[in-house]
């Protein structure tokens, strides 16, 4: 069976984690939730899960530990946590806006208000999971900073790491910290990239995103996810 | 040791308008909904509610009572927003403090701890400074780092739901998360506690015994109290009603479900189902 542009995602989502070791895995999300439980099963097996409630799991679903609503602001401000967080709007800079559409103090959309953005941004390490790539998105400036981005002053521990779209993964290892495409996912057009996107980005020529190995597309699809719930929030 | 029972109603006495009321619970969890009913059902209005938002603030919104609104966000969990909530807040109508949930939590700690304010670096380069013009930076006197003060957010009143309770305001939680609930008390003026029922003695281990009696002002037994929200593990939230709540009009479920008082509410949820 062909690898599927999901399967592309939960693998680069499971990237993200890289290096981490020993901390706090928060996915926000259904596939960057199966990439967080890939990296423990593969490449970070030191990586501690919540069940989003007020456990931890091991990636078989054993109880390891406990960690309520009141723990994670401590474990925030510890900063051993990396939080992959979803956007209703993200700029260039890695500004955030999970709060409100338009005007603040009378929003033509309401959303979900700052939750945790502020204080994630400012402690722990972040990224982004945006499974529908478009201008809507992807924003030349977001209209309410909740997740806080590199043209501000934003403190010691300022660590926006990546974002992944259902299109591409992107970083901000550029001069000012502007976004830049790290890969573009197997089948898609560059182009695409930059047509759905609202600002501009580098017009270097990005690698491609790899594809999951066999053992992890068989952890995937016949222990992680053996519904293919991913497909639901990945289209092509 | 004073029994401290009292009724729903008997709590919305003791309110008046324009009070300060935090509201415990996570969202759509172990919210003491029986009180936020009983609060429906009364005049009270013009009232500030400071909540980790659920239904609780939108059944507020929707009948009138809220004046200002503090709170880090407003989720009904698999319902995403709060359609009464963002009917308000699209309109206008409502005045808001919206923070970071651990400056929330910061907050309401710096009120318990009888200080003026906690230092916390969330907050810092985000709009919550930018919505929230009232808010100041401190700076470190040993580093020289900048630093939200988050001031203390001073409650007149706490209500709190939790699993059981004595008469005399010891209370228990049995679910596997306390939420804010013991902060809540700790930050307020007047506590008062809806519980699933009252017991003489408790079961369970003694770490779950989350609230003593020297926090707590009031004892109200409400059996299913928290419904539609969930009260683990007595009972898991309605999802079924809580799509019901989110996609009725609100005239039409107001008149059918909190026009009886909570008795009445219990039956009318009973015979829906």
């Amino acid at each position: 069976m062909a690898v599927t542009r999901a399967e592309v995602c939960v693998a680069a989502c499971a990237d993200l984690f890289a290096g981490d070791g020993e901390i706090l895995a928060s996915p926000m999300g259904f596939v960057p939730g199966l990439g967080a439980r890939l990296a423990r099963l593969t490449s970070e097996p030191d990586l501690l899960l919540s069940d989003g409630e007020a456990y931890l799991l091991t990636a078989d679903g054993e109880l390891e530990g406990w960690m309520p609503y009141r723990k994670v602001f401590d474990v925030v401000a510890h900063g051993t946590r990396h939080v992959v967080m979803g956007a209703n709007q993200l700029d260039r800079f890695g500004n955030q806006n999970i709060s409100a559409i338009g005007d603040h103090g009378k929003p033509t959309r309401q959303l979900l208000g700052f939750r945790g953005a502020p204080g994630n941004t400012v402690n722990n390490k972040t990224s982004y999971w945006i499974p529908r790539h478009s201008k809507r998105v992807l924003v030349d400036a977001v209209d309410v900073v909740s997740g806080v981005g590199y043209d501000k002053q934003a403190g010691p521990f300022h660590n926006i790491h990546r974002v992944v779209t259902n299109l591409a993964v992107f970083d901000f290892d550029t001069p000012d910290r502007s976004m830049r495409i790290v890969s573009v996912h197997p089948g898609v057009d560059v182009q695409e990239v930059h047509d759905q996107t609202g600002f501009e980005l580098p017009r270097d020529e990005p690698a491609v995103t790899r594809e999951p190995t066999e053992h992890e597309l068989d952890l995937i699809r016949t222990v992680l996810d053996p519904d293919s719930k991913r497909d639901r929030e990945v289209r092509v | 040791m004073r029994d401290k029972r009292m009724t729903p109603s008997d709590v919305v006495a003791e309110l008046s308008d324009g009070m300060t009321i935090g509201i415990g619970g996570w969202g759509s969890r172990r919210k003491p909904m029986a009180l936020v009913r009983a609060i429906l059902d009364s005049p009270l209005k013009d009232l500030t509610i400071v909540s980790y938002g659920g239904p609780d603030v939108g059944l507020l919104v929707a009948a009138g009572k809220v004046r200002k609104l503090v709170f880090g966000f407003v989720s009904l969990d698999t319902v995403a927003y709060d359609p009464h909530f963002q009917k308000a807040r699209q309109a206008g109508d409502l005045d808001v403090t919206e923070l970071d949930e651990g400056m929330f939590q910061c907050g309401l700690i710096a009120a318990g701890h009888r200080l003026p304010f906690l230092p916390i670096r969330a907050g810092l380069g985000s709009d919550v400074m930018r919505t929230n013009p009232e808010l100041r930076t401190v700076r470190s006197p040993y580093d020289d780092e900048e630093l939200v003060a988050m001031p203390a957010l001073h409650l007149d009143v706490a209500l709190v739901h939790m699993n059981r309770a004595d008469q005399h305001g010891n209370a228990q939680y049995l679910g596997p998360d306390p939420y804010f609930d013991d902060l809540f008390c700790l930050a307020a003026n007047r506590r008062y506690v809806s519980c699933e029922q009252v017991v003489d003695t408790f079961d369970g281990a003694v770490q779950t015994l989350l609230l003593n009696r020297m926090m707590v002002d009031g004892v109200v037994e409400t059996p299913n109290g928290a419904h539609f929200t969930s009260c683990a593990p007595d009972y898991s939230r309605d999802e079924k009603f809580q799509r019901l709540y989110a996609e009725a009009d609100w005239d039409c479920f107001a008149d059918r479900f909190l026009s009886g008082g909570e008795r009445g509410y219990q039956e009318a949820v009973r015979s829906w189902q």
